[in-house]
């Protein structure tokens, strides 16, 4: 299909004249076409964001609504930021969000690499690896409890199978020591399809003649993969642990039914500690100041994430 | 075939594919195991070791979708032989049915839900899409931020508000307050998504209906849309998972009448303890059709769950 150079200038005929050819100008049908999306998005994520920081100053509590509410100022700020539980939440999340990243960046990052290799049936066989990451974290979440049943769950009993320890003798989701780390399985089991997906993009990427070249240049394999690979797949990499950061930062389904925050407060992420505060407790006015914490806690992590990832871009 | 230095020799391919078959072959045993525990009887699924083969029954999902009771053998004796198969099952365990369980509605819910949020969020999303693309909308570049930001924020943080907001508009636990909310949540994805399949979409195939005398309306619903269609068709699916498998809301803001099977299906419990066959057999229906739809995706994938970030 081809146009004259008239019909073009008939496409881009000016608004006014356009208005009276073809009914609406286009101005008003963007506004027409994207009004609905905003409207919604205001009124369910941004107004209750505002009425969010609103109770944030105030001691109101959702299940004595006859309780005059006053005004406290940054008193539930300070409470929250001085209390060593919060810290604790804290540390228990950055645990999980550590170890999550590094194993899944490293198992996911090898999966593409040898998926890369091209190998015959790698296209089924990605797929039956994606599976994990679009089930319902919930459903799937409160499965693994029984995989980590002592005695009688699958876990237990593969690990005793290799290592010949007995599998009553210890409980993945009962035990101080061994719950963070049931938590960081379950998810790493669950995601890290999805930083081998966003890898292989990387990898699939980086044009086959920049390796020629380095080979016409007796490159080896090993300085191939350091000074071409990484590099050239480092950005795709970095928005992979950004997604996952922030998706894990957020929590809640996968953890609060495999071991919900217990035993003690071991798993307690910040998402399960603030639906406590907010949903168990009922300290409305508390636990909003604490979700705001949590989202410019996000917010700010996240920008001057993407600041650095830009620059990686540049380079 | 041609020599080439960057294709991989065949050594490498093998051990390479043993390694990642490997892996998948891992990856899936909990989901096989959820799967092969649905057809376990309850001794068979608590045995130890565990049992890899077993003679299947079907009794995890007769319990999953009935509520049943014990019954003395005097009322055995009078309710007669068991007139149907499912019954027999429930008999053998000395029990009598005494009406479907919730998990019928909770599927129901959860479709009803589902599909009615991805409708929404596909007529609107799309709309929203066409415009960012093709349109000079002012503050275009700050909309669609703040449209993306708004999945930054952790489910539990706006809860508090929206729990207030809906009890105020009498939007709790029912089924058009969890359509709207979900709709919230999927229109960053979908907006994001569907931009990115219109973006590809030459303009020229427009101007030239323009020029034919299609007002914009009929642009858009005659040339773009039949031209979308498969990334408005993935672009469904995706937001038709996320709503299906999301949680947090549904576990707040629904109690009865519209709670959906991800809150649900953790909470059944049998006579005696937790029965497993049944928890699994209800996660199996449920799980099943997203694997299903996740093979029908494997080409949008990437762009799905990076919200269009990266794109093959």
């Amino acid at each position: 299909m081809s146009f004259s150079p008239i019909d073009r200038a008939a496409a881009k005929t000016p608004n006014g004249v356009a208005r009276r050819i073809r009914g609406l100008s286009d101005r008003t049908i963007a506004w027409i076409f994207v009004a609905p999306t905003i409207f919604l998005l205001l009124a369910v994520n941004i107004f209750p964001l505002i009425w969010t920081i609103r109770l944030s100053f105030t001691n109101f509590r959702v299940n004595r609504p006859n309780n005059d509410v006053e005004w406290v100022g940054l008193q539930n700020y300070q409470r929250i930021l001085t209390d060593p539980d919060i810290w604790q939440t804290m540390q228990a999340t950055a645990h999980f969000l550590i170890w999550t990243i590094i194993l899944q960046v490293l198992i996911g990052f090898t999966l593409a690499f040898l998926i890369n290799k091209k190998f015959k049936g790698n296209d089924m066989w990605t797929t039956i690896i994606v599976f994990p990451m679009m089930l319902s974290p919930a459903v799937v979440g409160n499965f693994w409890t029984f995989l980590y049943q002592p005695q009688i769950g699958l876990f237990n009993y593969v690990v005793a199978f290799f290592t010949g320890v007995d599998p009553a003798s210890f409980s993945m989701i009962g035990d101080v020591n061994l719950a963070p780390w049931a938590i960081i399985i379950a998810d790493t089991w669950m995601w890290t399809p999805f930083v081998m997906l966003i890898c292989l993009a990387g990898l699939r990427s980086i044009p086959d003649s920049i390796y020629e070249a380095a080979e016409c240049d007796r490159a080896s394999k090993w300085r191939q993969f350091w000074t071409i690979t990484i590099p050239m797949a480092l950005p795709f990499l970095m928005l992979a642990i950004l997604f996952r950061g922030i998706e894990n930062f957020k929590m809640f389904d996968l953890v609060v039914q495999l071991t919900g925050g217990g035993p003690g407060n071991t798993t307690t992420l910040t998402s399960i500690d603030l639906k406590r505060e907010a949903f168990e407790k009922w300290r409305t006015g508390y636990s909003s100041a604490y979700a705001v914490i949590l989202f410019v806690t996000v917010f700010g992590l996240a920008s001057i994430y993407v600041k650095a990832l830009n620059k990686v871009k540049e380079r | 075939m041609s020599f080439s230095v960057t294709e991989p020799a065949k050594s490498t391919k093998w051990i390479a594919g043993i390694l990642v078959v490997g892996y998948a072959i891992i990856t899936l045993i909990p989901l096989l195991w959820i799967i092969a525990t649905g057809f376990k009887s309850p001794t068979d699924s608590i045995a130890y070791p565990p049992v890899v083969v077993f003679e299947p029954t079907l009794e995890g999902y007769v319990n999953l979708f009935t509520d049943r009771t014990r019954a003395t053998e005097q009322m055995l004796e009078e309710a007669g032989p068991p007139e149907t198969w499912y019954e027999e099952i429930v008999r053998a365990r000395g029990t009598v049915i005494s009406g479907p369980s919730r998990y019928g509605e909770r599927f129901l819910n959860s479709v009803i839900i589902g599909f009615g949020s991805t409708a929404l969020c596909m007529i609107l999303g799309t709309m929203a899409a066409y415009a960012f693309s093709r349109f000079k909308v002012p503050l275009k570049d700050d909309l669609l931020f703040f449209i993306l930001s708004t999945r930054m924020m952790p489910p539990i943080a706006v809860a508090i508000p929206i729990f207030l907001m809906f009890r105020n508009l009498g939007l709790n636990d029912t089924h058009l307050g969890m359509i709207l909310l979900y709709t919230a949540v999927n229109l960053s994805l979908s907006v994001w998504l569907l931009k990115g399949f219109i973006d590809e979409i030459p303009i020229e195939y427009e101007e030239a209906a323009l020029i034919d005398g299609y007002t914009r309306f009929q642009a858009f619903y005659k040339v773009v849309l039949p031209q979308a269609a498969t990334g408005i068709a993935s672009t469904a699916i995706f937001c038709l998972i996320f709503a299906w498998n999301e949680y947090a809301f549904a576990v707040l803001l629904t109690s009865g009448t519209a709670q959906t099977a991800p809150p649900f299906i953790p909470t059944i419990i049998g006579t005696s303890g937790k029965d497993w066959p049944a928890v699994a057999a209800g996660a199996t229906i449920f799980l099943v059709p997203v694997m299903v739809f996740t093979i029908l995706l494997r080409k949008h994938l990437l762009r799905g769950i990076t919200f269009g970030a990266v794109r093959k």
